[in-house]
């Protein structure tokens, strides 16, 4: 047992540097040694045009409005949404960074059939799907002009990239299997040490001025129990690379997972696809290993959400 | 009659003065000292707590009570290395540095006139650090944490806004250079450790520049 365990710890590690961004090597405070790697990765990058690059023309325009929409969809697209949640908050840099689910990434994947709804899905659908559950709000009509600025703004931004290409930093870094199954206490303790300065204790974001600075991880006021964020595998992904903000990839992945299990084991508002039965609405969409609704988890089954607003 | 009532007037007085003498006032240790060793804190802060930005003695009023607090606690302890405020921290008891938090924090902001505006590459660089970041850096937005405009967010992340440019500028360099190594989760020490001389000054001066208020944006 024990050096399979070994083997399967060398293994994690070395998955986990092919993990690391470029951008780490001149990470600080950190003094972790940067693993020598002979991956590509890096180099390959793919760089999205620079903001500056935005043409001052009718078509700049609609790239200008779609990444206004992407920073603050609570003003530019009201009606279509439900939280106080911005796009940004999981696509960072306004949907720029790699390994923080980048437009540039997404876009040149559609269309693409989604075992989500079982079909082949425009990218407009797909952008459809991130107000209805991320944002718990309503899709906008295919044609809005919501959907237009932002198809526009990630058109743009994948400028070059070829089509049909997974290309390195597309969505969120895929973690090895942690060495432990993710854990609820283990995970509120690294809640408690390194996101709820931010966050706060119950999760609950902060807001000032009426603008979310912090947002809301579980609640009313968070996303849905049909977005993405909701696996725990992604939120793990996502935490790894990215949080604490501007010091990604200090976190164990132990720790990244316990923490995403932590917060993805909370109530949030119901999935709008829910038919009047959790387990039943397990069965039809979360069935996998990755989605706590209709888990009980401390005594409590989840997936009953919590009121909106 | 009058005479008993006055007696007893005088006696209430005295009580409570008293009592003020036992729990420490912050307005008077800001603007007196506290009688043992630690100077009017008004004499570098301003009678208004607005601070002297030339000399880069920052604005108290108006900033968190919880941050205050701590940052007297971190020069006390060394955490904050800073040969003024070292001595005058440690001369002040739990008592002290609670009640100038607190008055502090409660101290309207005074209505100065922000720094002038840098101009050109300097304004537009600090503007981009403040909005945007550079995450081709891992460098968060400093509004991010700090807000929009930079006008604070909670207990931990101050405002900027309208802060004495020299003030930010030194705080950068102390995180920079590890003289201050008191904040949560190592945040500014990250992200100092991405900053070169150029970004701090032009940041700096970018948010002296900024009004304390929520800066307006247009409708959609």
């Amino acid at each position: 047992m024990k050096p399979l365990r070994w083997i399967m710890f060398g293994a994690s590690l070395s998955l986990a540097a092919c993990h690391q961004p470029a951008q780490q090597a001149a990470a600080p405070v950190s003094n972790t040694p940067v693993p020598a790697t002979s991956s590509p990765k890096s180099a390959s990058r793919f760089e999205p045009p620079s903001e500056s690059s935005i043409p001052n023309d009718e078509f700049g325009k609609q790239i200008a409005l779609g990444r206004q929409i992407f920073i603050d969809p609570g003003r530019y697209a009201k009606a279509y949404v439900g939280n106080p949640l911005s796009c940004e908050n999981c696509h960072l840099d306004a949907g720029r960074l790699a390994h923080s689910a980048p437009l540039w990434g997404a876009y040149p994947m559609y269309p693409a059939y989604r075992s989500k709804n079982h079909h082949v899905n425009t990218f407009a659908e797909r952008l459809q799907g991130c107000f209805q559950y991320s944002m718990n709000g309503k899709a906008p009509p295919l044609g809005d002009s919501v959907l237009v600025a932002l198809e526009t703004y990630a058109y743009w931004m994948s400028k070059g990239a070829p089509t049909g290409t997974s290309l390195p930093g597309r969505g969120y870094p895929k973690l090895p299997k942690p060495a432990l199954a993710p854990d609820y206490a283990r995970g509120e303790a690294v809640f408690k040490r390194d996101c709820a300065l931010c966050h706060g204790d119950n999760g609950q974001g902060q807001q000032v001025a009426d603008r979310t600075v912090f947002p809301p991880l579980w609640g009313p006021q968070s996303f849905n129990w049909g977005a993405g964020m909701e696996q725990v595998n992604n939120a793990a992904g996502f935490i790894k690379a990215n949080m604490p903000l501007g010091r990604g990839n200090t976190l164990t992945d132990q720790d990244a997972w316990d923490v995403a299990y932590f917060m993805d084991a909370h109530e949030r508002p119901q999935d709008p696809r829910f038919n009047g039965s959790v387990s039943q609405t397990r069965t039809a969409f979360h069935d996998t290993p990755d989605s706590l609704y209709g888990v009980t988890v401390n005594g409590q089954t989840l997936g009953q959400g919590s009121s909106k607003r | 009659m009058i005479g008993y009532r006055l007696i007893l007037l005088l006696c209430c007085a005295l009580f409570a003065a008293g009592a003020i003498a036992d729990t420490p006032d912050g307005a008077t240790i800001a603007h007196q000292g506290n009688g043992h060793g630690v100077a009017p804190c008004m004499a570098c802060h301003g009678a208004d707590g607005g601070g002297e930005s030339a000399a880069g003695f920052p604005r108290l009023a108006g900033l968190p009570q919880a941050y205050l607090r701590k940052q007297l606690d971190d020069f006390a302890n060394g955490s904050r290395r800073n040969a003024t405020m070292q001595p005058v921290a440690s001369a002040l008891s739990d008592a002290e540095r609670d009640a100038l938090s607190q008055y502090y924090s409660k101290l309207a902001i005074p209505n100065a006139t922000p720094a002038s505006a840098p101009s050109g590459g300097t304004a537009q660089l600090g503007q981009s650090l403040a909005e945007h970041g550079r995450w081709s850096n891992s460098l968060p937005a400093c509004e991010q944490c700090h807000g929009p405009g930079g006008i604070g967010v909670g207990d931990h992340f101050p405002p900027l806004a309208g802060q004495s440019a020299v003030y930010l500028g030194n705080a950068l360099h102390a995180w920079q250079q590890g003289a201050r190594h008191n904040d949560p989760l190592q945040l500014m020490q990250s992200v100092t450790s991405k900053l070169s001389d150029a970004d701090i000054a032009a940041v700096s001066a970018w948010y002296a520049s900024q009004p304390l208020a929520v800066p307006q944006e247009p409708k959609p």
